[in-house]
């Protein structure tokens, strides 16, 4: 799932001017030359194990071309047997993303290191944090299938895993970001740690908590869509019903309502955010 | 006076009322809409054999002789992240240019690019899997190309951003001793933006290899479909050699795409 997210990494270039002056010297072209070359020959093993060419591409095409002509005009009328099951994809994001945000904030406390300050619990608080984050939430979904049965609870459960390795990490990462003035006069008025906390860290955060908490609901509301492909409840169980039955208009009904819903809510956090900050 | 916050205003106080009406209610809306009764009985016992598994993997599996192991399904898996991440990095740059701002002569222009750009990103990949399924047959291809042409909608986005960065100097310079369009292109646009584009490929290289690990649950090639297996055969060991195959395998990515990164910026 693609969804952990359109947040890019931070790069400070591009500001122009003198930061540059340090690479104005060129690079020497072997090392270029022999990264490209080392890129070309993964390219061309990848290609080889994956059985990988363009002349299948070319004659797969027509059968593609066939499947999208297939899915128009899409079955308006199905839209009234899968608004339920739409629902239900919300409401699964809606939970599983506020569960996730409530149990990331204990933890992303843990991991910042202006908070916790001992090596001993922030690093392997990080630890953990990494770990959950390598696991995508379809995959979760399909181990929680396995637990929980067939149904919503899985694919809450999967959501509830994926948005607190996301809160969490986006969240600590905030923490250590904070203004330390205000952490500094509490410790030297006397405050206790939980009152450090209460009123020195959580006041400088929450708006930016708010904000990745919208943000990972847009993220969850797409991936739930696709989570009922394991069995996970929501909408995608009726997509992979449809495809098997090769009801291709009724899929393509089935991915216009998931686009409208996701742009709507899309939009709607859009405009909180907007409020917020 | 009138933004005196010691004031209380009583409309903001009802407000706030509604706004933590709404959420309230947007809750029980969302509890009462999920069925919690299908909770099978076992999903403890299931739990703690997970875990076992995790402890006591299957280490066989990483290497077996016949194929179909650990390793073979990890490296398909990274093969199929870094094709698809490459058709991207180059199908996107179009877009890119045509979603940035100051590349285009019209504001439209760019806001269709831009549109076009947040389309291709709604649509799950794991949805253009199961087409190009139907397209090229079962296997590591469709999982490629599905890839390849989701990563378009946040590759072409962050690449429309980088281009919406640059310093308008050098190209103005090489226009006002005549280069053409192309020239500009390649001596003043190309240069400023590809240290960017390597590092949000990159980034994006992180995120497919962990997509290309689920493709195989719909059959789009590799580990997502020994692990479905063995989640179906309820084998729990080879389900926790495969978590852990995958862990590793995401970690040790991570770790040498932010150590490549760091140094390309």
């Amino acid at each position: 799932m693609s969804p952990i997210s359109v947040t890019p990494p931070s790069t400070n270039k591009g500001r122009g001017g003198n930061e540059r002056t340090s690479s104005m010297v060129k690079p020497s072209h072997t090392k270029s030359i022999m990264t490209a070359a080392f890129i070309i020959v993964l390219l061309w093993l990848s290609a080889e194990r994956t059985d990988a060419t363009v002349t299948q591409l070319v004659t797969g095409a027509p059968e593609m071309g066939k499947l999208l002509v297939e899915m128009f005009p899409p079955d308006w009328s199905y839209v009234t047997t899968i608004w339920a099951p739409m629902m239900e994809t919300v409401q699964m994001a809606v939970l599983g993303t506020t569960i996730g945000a409530m149990l990331a904030v204990p933890i992303a406390l843990l991991a910042s290191g202006n908070v916790t300050r001992s090596k001993w619990l922030y690093i392997p608080a990080r630890l953990l944090l990494n770990l959950i984050r390598t696991i995508p939430d379809l995959l979760f979904a399909a181990i929680f299938v396995a637990i929980f049965g067939l149904g919503a609870v899985a694919g809450v459960a999967a959501l509830i895993l994926f948005s607190f390795g996301l809160i969490s990490k986006l969240l600590y990462e905030s923490i250590e970001a904070i203004d330390p003035g205000p952490l500094e006069a509490m410790t030297a008025v006397g405050a206790n740690k939980l009152q450090w906390i209460r009123f020195g860290v959580i006041p400088q955060v929450t708006a930016q908590f708010i904000s990745y908490l919208l943000y990972t609901f847009e993220v969850n509301v797409r991936a739930a869509g696709v989570l009922g492909l394991v069995g996970a409840g929501g909408i995608g169980l009726l997509l992979t019903r449809v495809l098997d039955q090769l009801r291709y208009d009724r899929a393509c009904m089935i991915i216009l309502l998931t686009l409208v819903i996701v742009l709507v809510i899309d939009y709607i956090s859009y405009r909180i955010q907007e409020k917020l900050l | 006076m009138k933004n005196n916050p010691l004031i209380r205003r009583p409309w903001l106080r009802i407000r706030w009322w509604l706004v933590a009406v709404v959420i309230v209610s947007l809750y029980v809306w969302s509890f009462t809409g999920i069925e919690f009764s299908g909770i099978r009985e076992n999903a403890g016992t299931v739990t703690v054999a997970i875990l076992q598994g995790m402890i006591s993997p299957d280490w066989d599996y990483v290497y077996l002789a016949d194929g179909e192991d650990l390793l073979r399904g990890m490296i398909d898996t990274l093969a199929i992240a870094l094709l698809g991440t490459f058709i991207s990095a180059f199908l996107c740059i179009p877009f890119a240019f045509w979603a940035s701002t100051n590349m285009n002569r019209w504001k439209w222009s760019s806001g269709i690019g831009k549109f076009i750009l947040s389309f291709i990103r709604t649509f799950p990949e794991i949805v253009m899997a199961i087409m190009f399924i139907k397209a090229v047959g079962p296997g590591a291809y469709a999982g490629i190309l599905a890839l390849g042409l989701h990563s378009i909608g946040m590759l072409g986005k962050l690449y429309a951003e980088a281009i919406e960065k640059i310093d308008r100097g050098p190209a103005e310079a090489l226009l006002a001793c005549g280069a053409n369009r192309l020239q500009v292109m390649w001596y003043a646009v190309i240069p400023q933006v590809l240290p960017e584009f390597m590092s949000y490929t990159l980034y994006r290289f992180e995120i497919n290899v962990r997509s290309a690990t689920i493709l195989g649950i719909i059959g789009a090639g590799g580990i997502g479909t020994p692990l479905i297996f063995a989640l179906d055969s309820r084998n729990w060991s080879r389900v926790g050699i495969i978590l852990l195959g995958i862990i590793i395998t995401v970690s040790v990515v991570d770790m040498i795409s932010n150590y490549v990164r760091r140094k390309i910026v």
